[in-house]
Parts: structure tokens; C-alpha cells; sequence
């Protein structure tokens, strides 16, 4: 279970300002059913532009309850420039914090409240972002500059790696196509090696690390084939008699050409 | 408070009679069972007997097919990872999408690994689309792995007849079998089986946690996953848990002694539980809908309705459930055995799975049925889809 405050429990127990507003002069929304989250909030706003009352509609989990009815508190009575101010942190900091996982759901408020706005502004209320700086994923609140940067600087090459550094992608997964096309453009590709690379860099591998190890103890190493990432060898002098051969075929052959080849292969022994 | 506990599936209460049985491997008897004197012939002897309550209990034909380990998990990975270096020309895998995340993830894990794996749907029901699983089956199939009892929903699985029918498209084909949510809630005589392995967990049946078992049938070749000494046949190093080992037998003999009480008693407490349910709240929809169900298990999706929501409004009415909701897994995605069957989205993020057990009483199943009704009528109201909730609740 996740560790909810007081507070959180307090207003997905009881929320504050539940409904809607008829004659509304603004509403917003923010979320989808099939992403298990939805808001919709209902603003009746004053000409001087003080927000006089608002009300929400959440279906979404106990914490996205808890930052729409204190979203509510949060604004009622107060001139929209203010509110406009109001940022997903402030939402959750109010909550007295929110388990990181559910981040997305004090966006989700933020969000409605934009839509709000630009539903009663019209689009010139909209604030214009640098491009770099648009949120591509919305669940998690990452940029583009930040996913760029998780690829670029930190080396991300799937979506998978992506989420893991800033859990982007990992919520709803509307926005998984655009970092894809992120991926496509940004990520360094595997330079492909062709199977006669592959085996040359195999026999290298052999040589030069393991040769001379088997060497040793008297012993050698003969590349017979490889098939895909099967590699087939031949043990040689008294490492073809040696008890021990298996063990150092897995725990030191295989292991010396998944490092420095391709941490796929496998080795199998010709007798 | 009190406390209503319908989350069997996911662990249960230790039986009275498993901790008694285990404490005095806690206390005076401490010797290690490899060793000579007559203090370890004392845990030498436990084993012995804990193994044979064992075999009794899966209906094994020798107890020396059976492998003690430390959960579930590790019995898959005993199992599969065992099997495929033994196999290890044969690179193809036969499993379900709807298996638990312990053997989906493991398949997942050697996919990447250069072996392709075959994913078994499921029909709108729940049932394993059979015919698909056994045109799957080639020479190069190494393992076909399916579940017995669905951690989810409750399905079962016909996995004695896909293992007999495997074997007639490949006999090399080997079988492993997760059994962990069966053990305990339907009869099991493997013996008379094609099974090749199956694995348990002792908490899903009132034994503690950290302890689990694996059958291997007799002359089924098994590379061992965890190297050391000659423990378990030379299939499992580690000194034996003896206290553990203890208590899961002592759970396994009560739970075979009580499937009686699970087939009758439990069963018409959760079909109660499940009718009282789907009449008192309209915007309920069953999810467990095969006809082939452990005694135990009911999953109940809420339109409209999100599930971790559900599930803090019923803990604090100090009942324990669980949701196949994405917010309440830490992965953030919604059950991937329900997306599997098809559940739509509308009731797919308001599912629960009630799961019960031979401690759960009808005072148990009447308090939830009082309680749920005014908690969804609660969630209800703040939901933006009041247009379509009218419609249902019309």
C-alpha cells in the first residue's frame, strides 16, 4: 500500500467542493478512462476575476481525490494571476507530499485548471513554452529536454531504460509514440557487426584473453562454428580431459566473450 | 477494529496448528539435518516425514520428488531455468499472457535472452484458447509452462489434459505447472499426470512465509539453480529450513484434511459474496466468469469506478482486499490478466478480487456485503461520468 499523510487521507475520505456548477464560466478537464484517471473541474469566476466557488468531478485513485478537493480549497477566493501561479509541486506540497508514483495524479489538477483557463480566456490564455520545455509525458510531468537528456547524457536507448531514470512513458502511456520518435532520433545505435565481423571478433576474444590463460595449464581452445549466438569450441592438450572443463567453459570462456562481444552468446562444447 | 481479511490469494493467516509444529525447530531442536549426531537425526527425521505429508498432499507417487525451496519464485526458476540448460538446443517456449508475474516475467527475461516464446490468449471468459497452445507445440519446443489456478481471477486450467496433449505432438516437450494458487484449494494427484514439475508456496495455504516446494517427476533431468552442497538430491543447495519445512507440511496436512470445507462451505460463502454483490450494486460486473473456478476466488469489476479508491474506502471499514488497478501496483499499469480476457475499460480500473479462505466466516461475507454498497454509492457521486452512470443505474 502506498504511504498516504494525513492529509491525503483526510480529503479522499471527505472531499471538499464534490459536484458541478451549472451556468459554469469555466470548465475544464484533464485524463481518460482508459488511463484509470478523469477530472473535471467547474469554476464560476467573478468580474474581477476572483474565482468565486468551484467544484470537481475525480474518478481516479485516492490520491488524485485528495489534489483535486484540496485543489479546490486552494483557489477559491483567489484572483485567477494568482492561480495561474499555483504549480503541481504546490498541490502536492498542500497534501503534505504525495509517494512519487503518484505525482501524475496533482498534474492531472494542474492540468484541468489549465484547461479551464483556456476554455475561458480562449487560446491566447494558453502560455507559449520554448519547445524544449514542453511536457511530453504528462503522468510524470518530463519534458522533452528531459527525456532528450536521459537518452543523450545518460544512454537510454528503450523506452524501458527511459522510465527507469525519469519514469517517463511509465503512467498512462499516451505519450510512449513521442519518446519513441525521441528514441529513433536521439538514441546511439549498436553498430551491427556481419557475421564475418562477428566471428573474427569471437576468434580475437579467444586468443588474445583466453589462449593464454588455458595456456597455462597446458590446455587450448579451438573455435569450431558459430550459429546465431551459439558458440561452438573445442577444448584442446589437458583441458579436453579436465573434470573442470564445463566450469571454465561457462564461468570463464563465456563469460570473457559476453563482456567483450555480445552479452547474448553461448558457449557449447564439441567433444 | 475489526477485521474482515478476503485477500487470500495474496497471502494467508499462519494456521494455529503449522506455528505450533514449527516452534520447536525454533527452540531446543536446532541440529542441522547433515550432521551425525542424534540432535540432527531429530531435523533429519522432520524432513523426512515433512516430505512424505508433502508428496501426500500433491499426490506425488515418491516423496523423493520433492524439492523444498524458499517461495514460489524460486520454485519457477528452479524449475524452468533447470529444465533449459538441461535442453539447451531446444530455444521455444509455450506459456500464457496470463500467468503470475514471477513466471511472466522470467519467460520475459529469456526472450531476451535468444528464446522465442509463444503467448497463449485467453477467451472473454477466462479460458485458455487450447487449440492455439497445442498448434504452437514444435520439435524445438523446450518447455510449455502453464498456470493451474489464475492468482486473478480464479480460473482453472486444464493442465493435466495440455500436458497429456503436449506429450502426444512431442514427448521430449517438458511441462512445468505453477500451482501455487491451486495447492490447497482443489484436490491434486500428480502421479497420475504428465506433469513434469510443478511448484507451491506454503503462505498461500496458511504456512509461513518464505518457504515453498517443487515436484519434479522422477527421472525428469534438472540442472540446479542455486551450486553448493548435496541438499535436496543435489537440486537445491542450502541447509534445509527446518522449522519452515516443518510448518508447511503441518499446513499442507490440515489443508488436505479441510478441502471438504473448501469445496462446500468456502465455496457457498463466496458465491454469496458474488451474488450479493452483483444484486446489490447495479454497476457491478463479474469478472471471473469461467466456469472452471477455485472455491475461493471472485473478481468483481465497478463501472466507472476507480480501484484503489474502493479499496482505502474498504480498509477503513477495516476490510482487505485487492484491485488488478493500475494505480494500486507499483508499475502503474492496469491487471494484465484482465486486459488479456478483454475487460473493458470502464470496468477494467475498478476491479477487485475478493479471495477467501477456511478462516473467512459468514458474519465475514455479510459485514462486506453491508458496507460496499454505500462505499461505491459514495464513489459514485464524484464521478464525472454521472450521463453513463445514470443510464446504468436507471
Amino acid at each position: 500500500m502506498w504511504e498516504y499523510s494525513d492529509k491525503v487521507r483526510e480529503h479522499y475520505k471527505n472531499p471538499k467542493n464534490v459536484g458541478f456548477i451549472e451556468n459554469a464560466d469555466a470548465i475544464g478537464e484533464a485524463g481518460a478512462l482508459a488511463c484509470g484517471d478523469k477530472l473535471k473541474i467547474y469554476l464560476k469566476i467573478n468580474d474581477k476575476g476572483i474565482i468565486e466557488d468551484a467544484k470537481f468531478q475525480t474518478f481516479g485513485c485516492g490520491s488524485a481525490v485528495a489534489s483535486s478537493s484540496i485543489l479546490t480549497e486552494m483557489i477559491i477566493g483567489k484572483n485567477i494571476d494568482e492561480v495561474r501561479k499555483i504549480t503541481n509541486k504546490d498541490i502536492a506540497d498542500a497534501l503534505d507530499g504525495l509517494p512519487p508514483e503518484k505525482m501524475h495524479c496533482s498534474v492531472m489538477g494542474h492540468e484541468a485548471l489549465e484547461d479551464a483557463f483556456k476554455n475561458y480566456f480562449g487560446d491566447e490564455g494558453n502560455k507559449t513554452q520554448s519547445e524544449d520545455k514542453k511536457i511530453i509525458c504528462n503522468c510524470f510531468n518530463v519534458s522533452k529536454e528531459d527525456i532528450i537528456k536521459a537518452i543523450v547524457e545518460k544512454g537510454a536507448k528503450t523506452l524501458d531504460e527511459i522510465k527507469e531514470i525519469n519514469y517517463a512513458g511509465g503512467g498512462c502511456a499516451r505519450c510512449v509514440p513521442n519518446i519513441k520518435m525521441l528514441l529513433d532520433k536521439y538514441a546511439k545505435k549498436d553498430e551491427k557487426l556481419n557475421p564475418v565481423q562477428f566471428i573474427l571478433k569471437i576468434n580475437k576474444v579467444l586468443e588474445t584473453n583466453v589462449a593464454g590463460e588455458l595456456g597455462k595449464d597446458s590446455g587450448g581452445i579451438e573455435l569450431v562454428n558459430v550459429e546465431g549466438k551459439d558458440v561452438y569450441v573445442k577444448l584442446t592438450g589437458t583441458c579436453s580431459s579436465c573434470k573442470n572443463a564445463t566450469m571454465t567453459l561457462k564461468n570463464f570462456v563465456e563469460a570473457q566473450l559476453r563482456e567483450h562481444v555480445d552479452p547474448e552468446i553461448n558457449i557449447i562444447e564439441v567433444k | 477494529m475489526k477485521l474482515v481479511y478476503l485477500d487470500n490469494n495474496a497471502t494467508t493467516k499462519v494456521a494455529p496448528e503449522a506455528l505450533e509444529a514449527m516452534l520447536p525447530y525454533l527452540t531446543e531442536e536446532y541440529g542441522n539435518p547433515s550432521s551425525i549426531y542424534d540432535l540432527a537425526h531429530k531435523s533429519n527425521t522432520a524432513i523426512k516425514e515433512a516430505r512424505e505429508v508433502m508428496a501426500d498432499f500433491l499426490g506425488a507417487g515418491d516423496p523423493k520428488e520433492i524439492i523444498f525451496t524458499s517461495c514460489g519464485s524460486e520454485s519457477a526458476n528452479t524449475a524452468v531455468k533447470g529444465i533449459l540448460e538441461i535442453n539447451r538446443n531446444k530455444k521455444h517456449i509455450i506459456t500464457t499472457k496470463v500467468e503470475h508475474p514471477c513466471v511472466l516475467n522470467l519467460y520475459k527475461d529469456l526472450e531476451k535472452k535468444g528464446y522465442s516464446v509463444s503467448w497463449i490468449d485467453v477467451d472473454t471468459n477466462g479460458d485458455l484458447d487450447i487449440g492455439q497452445l497445442l498448434e504452437s507445440v514444435t520439435p524445438d519446443t523446450a518447455l510449455v509452462s502453464v498456470m493451474m489456478a489464475n492468482n486473478e481471477t480464479g480460473t482453472i486450467y486444464p493442465v493435466d489434459k495440455i500436458a497429456q496433449a503436449v506429450k502426444m505432438q512431442n514427448p521430449e516437450t517438458k511441462v512445468f505447472v505453477d500451482g501455487v494458487q491451486a495447492a490447497g484449494k482443489i484436490p491434486l494427484d500428480l502421479k497420475n499426470t504428465k506433469i513434469d514439475m510443478f511448484g507451491i508456496s506454503g503462505h498461500k495455504f496458511h504456512a509461513p512465509k518464505g518457504i515453498g516446494a517443487l515436484y519434479v517427476k522422477s527421472g525428469t533431468m534438472l540442472s540446479p539453480l542455486i551450486i553448493g552442497g548435496h541438499q535436496e538430491r543435489g537440486k537445491r543447495a542450502g541447509t534445509e529450513n527446518v522449522p519452515y519445512i516443518v510448518a508447511m507440511a503441518a499446513a499442507a496436512k490440515l489443508a488436505k484434511e479441510n478441502m471438504n470445507d473448501e469445496l462446500t462451505r468456502v465455496k457457498a460463502l463466496r458465491d454469496k459474496l458474488e451474488r450479493g454483490i452483483l444484486s446489490k450494486i447495479k454497476n457491478a460486473v463479474l469478472n471471473s466468469k469461467s466456469k472452471n473456478r477455485v472455491p475461493n476466488t471472485t473478481n468483481i469489476g465497478f463501472q466507472y469506478v476507480e480501484g484503489e479508491l474502493i479499496l482505502l474506502h474498504l480498509n477503513d471499514e477495516g476490510i482487505c482486499a485487492s484491485s488488478g488497478s493500475a494505480c494500486t501496483s507499483g508499475s502503474l499499469e492496469p491487471s494484465h490478466v484482465l486486459r488479456a480476457q478483454g475487460v473493458p475499460f470502464t470496468s477494467l480500473h475498478g476491479s477487485i478480487r475478493f479471495s477467501l479462505s477456511r478462516y473467512t466466516t459468514q458474519e465475514d461475507v455479510d459485514y462486506t456485503l453491508e458496507k460496499l454498497p454505500a462505499i461505491i454509492e459514495k464513489i459514485v457521486k464524484i464521478s464525472p461520468f454521472q450521463k453513463e452512470l445514470k443510464e446504468i443505474f436507471k
